[in-house]
């Protein structure tokens, strides 16, 4: 296959020259999915940790329910939000459709299950261990989410990236919703299908290197982050 | 505190996204068109020129020419640029569009490995050689998503007076994406497929694939621009869109078309040369 | 913060089951202002539920736990100190911080309070650091710091000391002492004889869910008046009487020392 050797070639050479096309593409990548994971954690976070806090009935049908989001097909989301901002939709006047806005809205529904979820265990593993000492000190439920959220910050770092993965890969909704237009709502993954709709292999290829490398940086950024302070975590000498 | 800190970022980080969406260019239509004319790389070809000479950005939005349809109707797109006259006319007698015009022409081909196991290579007839194939059972790609190509292989189909759909899954392979995808499957599936010229020329992932069957009137594949109707969606941004389809039918546009080659060859011959 | 005093607090006949399985049986005492009770009795007597429903995190399927005046808002003046306490990621001052925030105590007040009981439990110096990043006796400290910040009029203490060696344990009990001396009234767990003897000024002894004495520390080891206790300050090893019952139900004194 010539084509693994010319697309790394197409990656190396796109990447040296600093193609200001797939520079702006990148940018706009990174933007919309950091703007979506961003909105999502803030969405999803509570949700998790009130779920995994809160008993309410219907408690585990909502928490069943958005596990099961987390398999949500891409299309069928962007389908949705299509019909929902199309000019014929109920939403139409906010003249959403094919902007980034819109690839933002479907990704964060796309992302809010996968970072609830997550949260949710690693919130309830927390309330096991911290619910009788804040109770003890005092702190009722509303006032434990936050704590929980803080203190499961390390583990929560992996429900982020699960979500920034599930985003930046992601190219069936942004296509239908962002309409793939060039220097308008083009990204890496709607790139890389156009230059396969066009044969060119060998360059979508490349361009998956370099989205490859992109989400292999921001997970080492985060790791970077994680790590020391992961080191110091429980320690606890002398626990019977 | 952290989480009201992230929370912050967030929103001023949303709202940045939105101002810069809103303001974005100073004015832009959004076309919607079909595949063939963005993969074959005549919108980037041209369109900067009228945006250099209007100030008037062109989104395309590229897809099938069933959904591009869909897309205009919904008013989700202020021009429409398509390759199906049936459908054209019929989206304007629907009152969705107004001032259809035809703009170019190229030609549909069908393709097929060089061994040729149904032996219609040189073969003028496209419905005889479409009935070679059956009668083969070689394997034959279809777009299978109702866009214009799709619609177009139906039909000479009918001609033949051939239901393909009773060889679905064994010998005709419908792969309901776009003509690049098909393209890539016939390629990897050494079958025959219908497609047009403009995208096969473009394309570079031919493999085995050349062209079998070519010059037949019925292949002949027209390219037709409609104003979406502000009538029924007054968002349109009707003057935008018919200076656009007045330049894309002007002599520089059609010039523009005409000048659009790949290696010697024009992909799409100017309706008004 | 209520300077009324939530004191004495009366348990009445109770009870606490978990599937079906009682596990504190009919439970009365009441604790006055200022004494230390030490609560000891065998692994499975019950000890942590009996502190837990005191404390309030566990509600007794029957029977009653009463506050003085039956107040309502009791855990404002309450503390509890766990065997595994747990740290809050975050540093030693932001841990004692976090009780107190959670209390509404104003952020002005917070630093001179936290201040204070951190150098008191002898823990200033790690002001900064992380609290899981402590050994699990200054761990212990920090958790009696973060109770005692809460200026508690009675504080619960389930086996402070079972995970700690002898210098660490003389540490907490110094400051369990100093707690006391500052006016909170004292209820602790321990299977730690030594330790009952050392702090105590009253004895309760629990088995299997059962009060058997409560009475004072030195009548509790000097002549013991139930069996088990008696066998359970010899050091004997309770367990072996699950099957062989020394005392005929019925036979069990129960006495209530009121100080």
């Amino acid at each position: 296959m010539t084509e693994f050797s010319e697309a790394f070639a197409a990656a190396f050479s796109l990447l040296v020259s600093l193609d200001p096309d797939l520079a702006e593409i990148v940018t706009l990548s990174l933007s919309v999915s950091l703007v979506a994971v961003f909105s999502a954690i803030v969405i999803g976070m509570p949700l998790g940790a009130a779920l995994a806090v809160f008993r309410f009935p219907g408690r585990r049908v909502v928490t069943v329910g958005l596990s099961s989001l987390m398999g949500l097909p891409p299309v069928v989301v962007g389908l949705i939000i299509y019909m929902l901002l199309s000019r014929s939709g109920p939403l139409g006047v906010l003249g959403l459709l094919f902007t980034p806005t819109a690839m933002i809205i479907a990704q964060v529904i796309l992302v809010v299950p996968i970072i609830a979820t997550l949260t949710r265990q690693v919130v309830e593993e927390l309330w096991v261990e911290y619910e009788e000492q804040l109770r003890s000190l005092g702190a009722t439920p509303w006032q434990a989410l936050p704590t929980l959220l803080w203190d499961g910050r390390f583990s929560l770092v992996t429900a982020m990236l699960a979500g920034f993965g599930r985003a930046i890969a992601e190219v069936g909704a942004v296509m239908i919703v962002g309409g793939n237009i060039d220097h308008a709502t083009r990204v890496m993954t709607t790139a890389i299908a156009l230059e396969v709709s066009k044969g060119d292999l060998a360059l979508a290829l490349g361009l998956g290197i370099v989205l490859l490398l992109i989400s292999i940086g921001v997970n080492v950024l985060a790791h970077l982050i994680k790590k020391p302070v992961q080191n110091r975590s429980p320690i606890r000498r002398g626990v019977p | 505190m952290r989480p009201f800190l992230s929370m912050a970022l967030c929103l001023s980080l949303s709202l940045l996204f939105l101002a810069g969406t809103a303001r974005g260019e100073p004015a832009f239509i959004t076309l919607a068109s079909t595949t063939s004319t963005q993969n074959s790389g005549l919108f980037t070809d041209i369109l900067p020129r009228f945006t250099r000479m209007t100030g008037i950005g062109v989104r395309v939005v590229a897809v099938g020419t069933g959904q591009a349809i869909r897309l205009a109707r919904n008013g989700d797109a202020d021009v429409l640029l398509v390759h199906h006259r049936p459908s054209e006319e019929q989206f304007v007698a629907d009152n969705h569009g107004i001032e259809r015009q035809d703009v170019m022409y190229n030609d549909f081909v069908i393709v097929g490995p060089a061994a040729d196991p149904a032996g219609i290579q040189g073969m003028h007839d496209a419905a005889a050689a479409l009935k070679k194939v059956a009668a083969a059972s070689t394997v034959f790609v279809s777009r299978g998503d109702e866009s214009g190509t799709h619609k177009k292989e139906r039909g000479l189909w009918n001609i033949a007076d051939i239901d393909p759909a009773a060889g679905s899954g064994a010998w005709y392979r419908q792969t309901g994406s776009g003509m690049g995808a098909t393209l890539n499957a016939a390629s990897a599936m050494d079958g025959y497929a219908l497609a047009d010229r403009g995208t096969w020329m473009s394309f570079k992932n031919k493999g085995a694939l050349t062209v079998m069957v070519e010059g037949d009137p019925r292949l002949f594949n027209p390219y037709g621009v409609i104003l979406v109707n502000p009538d029924t969606h007054p968002h349109i941004k009707a003057d935008e869109g018919r200076r656009f389809i007045a330049w894309i039918t002007s002599k520089a546009g059609q010039a523009a078309i005409a000048a659009f080659r790949i290696g010697d060859e024009p992909l799409f011959y100017p309706h008004t040369p | 913060m209520t300077t009324e005093s939530i004191l004495p607090l009366e348990l009445r006949s109770v009870n606490f089951e978990v599937q079906g399985k009682r596990l504190i049986k009919d439970l009365s005492c009441t604790f006055e202002r200022d004494l230390r009770t030490i609560v000891i009795g065998p692994n499975g007597a019950g000890k942590s539920l009996f502190l837990r429903l005191c404390h309030g995190l566990l509600q007794p399927a029957s029977g009653q736990v009463i506050w003085q005046g039956g107040a309502q808002d009791v855990t404002r003046s309450q503390g509890m100190v766990f065997q595994r306490p747990v740290m809050l990621r975050r540093s030693v001052h932001a841990n004692v911080d976090y009780a107190l925030s959670v209390r509404g105590v104003p952020r002005k007040k917070r630093d001179r309070i936290i201040d204070e009981v951190l150098q008191r439990t002898g823990l200033s110096r790690f002001s900064h650091a992380p609290a899981r990043l402590l050994s699990f006796g200054e761990q212990q400290r920090l958790a009696l710091a973060r109770a005692w910040a809460l200026k508690p009029q009675i504080l619960f203490l389930d086996e402070p000391t079972a995970s700690l060696d002898p210098p660490a344990t003389h540490l907490v009990e110094q400051i369990i002492e100093a707690i006391h001396a500052a006016g909170t009234r004292i209820v602790m767990t321990t299977h730690d004889l030594g330790q009952a003897r050392r702090l105590a000024d009253e004895v309760m002894f629990l088995h299997r869910g059962r009060l058997l004495e409560h009475t004072s520390a030195q009548r509790f080891f000097d002549e013991p008046q139930n069996d088990l206790a008696r066998a359970f300050v010899r050091g004997e090893l309770l367990w072996w009487h699950r099957k062989h019952p020394l005392h005929k139900p019925g036979s069990i004194e129960r006495e209530v020392v009121t100080p």
